[in-house]
């Protein structure tokens, strides 16, 4: 199978770019793990499918990646996933974070999106084949995640209707009390995500590589930029506050939370159970 | 005809007979074919052909796709003359509406699915009686590449085709 990393002649720009698509495959695998999470608990049956097929996509994604990442490797694209310990694992640590509420999880869903809509436009310009086809073509299927999410989060995060008297604003049907606390929720379920979701954008050697290399566009500090100009009208016109505070990084290096250990024991148990086994 | 011809056609006739297991539709008709290419084959004693298929998913992710690739594999191993099949997915180019056949969407709307005809952002119509009337009930429905709406005129659920985004 014709790889984009086999293309690459420099060793070191190959192993840089080999930890790139590890972040993506990773992020994929251990969101599109917690999404799963929600099938048959989702809060109507239309959320639940929703989550499901959000799930199943991203999986799917994952594994794609993971073949592209693997090539002729042993063990395949299964022992990439499964394989690993959690430090070898670079997914930003808010995507292994448990589902807690339905509204964390609709602004995580939000916010991850808009940074993976602008993470696959990327690799789908840098001229990478395969995978840069392959970017372009998940992009398009990503694009229902992220209006599922923006559906959602209208919905939640209305502001509750102004004083009486004026014009009501909150989600038609809703008193104004269960507004609020909606609302009021949303905004704090977005400041305990916020500084985890800077991390999206947390750089290392390997990012310093590509760009030597040319091989992949815009600095990571550049990329946040845009990230937060597109989620900031997303969330602003709902009365949402952008939070202060600052990245809490680690993830793209290894550094992870017990969140993950405990979701690695999971996922992994039936792959190590016969590492051999073909499905 | 030469032997190479004959048998591009007959892989060709094995795609036109493998369905998608989730919808009424051959493979040929959704456009899911990219190109087919066949080598070897000459004809002469203990040599065969090598039959390659190039396939654009719908749906990247679609449990069906390890379906219809042995569906293909099994196919045009049962022709004669052929001795190896590849059948791989392609990503350079990406499916698009423009891919599904007339005989494909008339498969599709007989099935009482609405079938957008070129983008999935265009008004969604009522497959029973026409109406743009209709809301989404959700985006996500029984499978990857369905929704499901409410037409608000005939009071009829109805299922849509949901293409992949287009930029």
């Amino acid at each position: 199978m014709p790889t984009a990393l086999a293309a690459i002649s420099d060793p070191a720009v190959r192993a840089a770019f080999r930890e790139w698509l590890l972040r993506v495959a990773d992020d994929e695998l251990t969101i599109g793990h917690r999404h799963s999470e929600w099938t048959g608990v989702g809060p109507d049956i239309e959320s639940d499918v929703a989550m499901s097929s959000i799930a199943q996509e991203e999986l799917g994604h994952a594994r794609l990646f993971y073949e592209q990442i693997a090539g002729d490797e042993p063990g395949g694209p299964d022992r990439l996933a499964f394989g690993r310990a959690p430090e070898e694992y670079h997914n930003a640590v808010l995507l292994e974070q448990p589902n807690g509420g339905w509204e964390f999880t609709i602004v995580r869903l939000a916010l991850y999106e808009a940074f993976e809509q602008q993470r696959l436009g990327l690799l789908a310009r840098s001229g990478q084949e395969p995978v840069a086809g392959l970017a372009a073509t998940l992009g398009r299927e990503e694009r229902y995640h992220a209006l599922f999410a923006a559906a959602w989060l209208e919905r939640l995060a209305r502001p509750p209707a102004p004083p009486a008297g004026t014009t009501g604003r909150g989600a038609p049907g809703l008193p104004d009390a269960v507004s609020a606390t909606a609302h009021a929720r949303v905004q704090a379920a977005l400041e305990a995500a916020w500084p985890h979701a800077l991390a999206f954008f947390e750089s290392t050697e390997a990012d310093d590589a590509l760009l030597r290399a040319g091989l992949l566009g815009d600095p990571p500090a550049r990329q946040r930029e845009t990230w937060e100009r597109t989620v900031r009208a997303i969330l602003e016109p709902l009365g949402l506050t952008i939070p202060t505070g600052t990245a809490a990084p680690g993830g793209r290096r290894g550094v992870h939370t017990a969140d993950l250990m405990r979701m690695h024991a999971e996922m992994t148990e039936v792959w190590r159970s016969d590492p051999e086994a073909r499905w | 005809m030469n032997l190479a011809t004959s048998l591009e056609q007959a892989a060709w006739d094995v795609l036109a007979s493998v369905e998608d297991p989730e919808l009424p539709i051959a493979i040929t008709d959704l456009g899911l074919v990219r190109d087919v290419r066949v080598d070897g084959g000459s004809g002469s004693p203990g040599t065969g052909a090598r039959v390659s298929v190039r396939l654009v998913p719908t749906w990247t992710a679609c449990p069906a796709l390890a379906v219809i690739r042995g569906r293909i594999r099994d196919g045009l191993l049962a022709i004669p003359g052929v001795r190896d099949v590849s059948v791989e997915y392609t990503y350079d180019e990406p499916w698009t509406l423009e891919r599904m056949s007339a005989r494909g969407r008339e498969r599709l709307a007989a099935h009482g699915l609405s079938v957008p005809s070129c983008r999935f952002a265009e008004p969604p119509v009522c497959p029973y009686c026409g109406s743009h009337d209709v809301v989404v009930e959700s985006l996500f429905g029984p499978t990857l590449c369905r929704s499901t709406y409410l037409c608000r005129h005939c009071r009829n659920p109805f299922e849509r085709f949901k293409p992949p985004a287009e930029r």
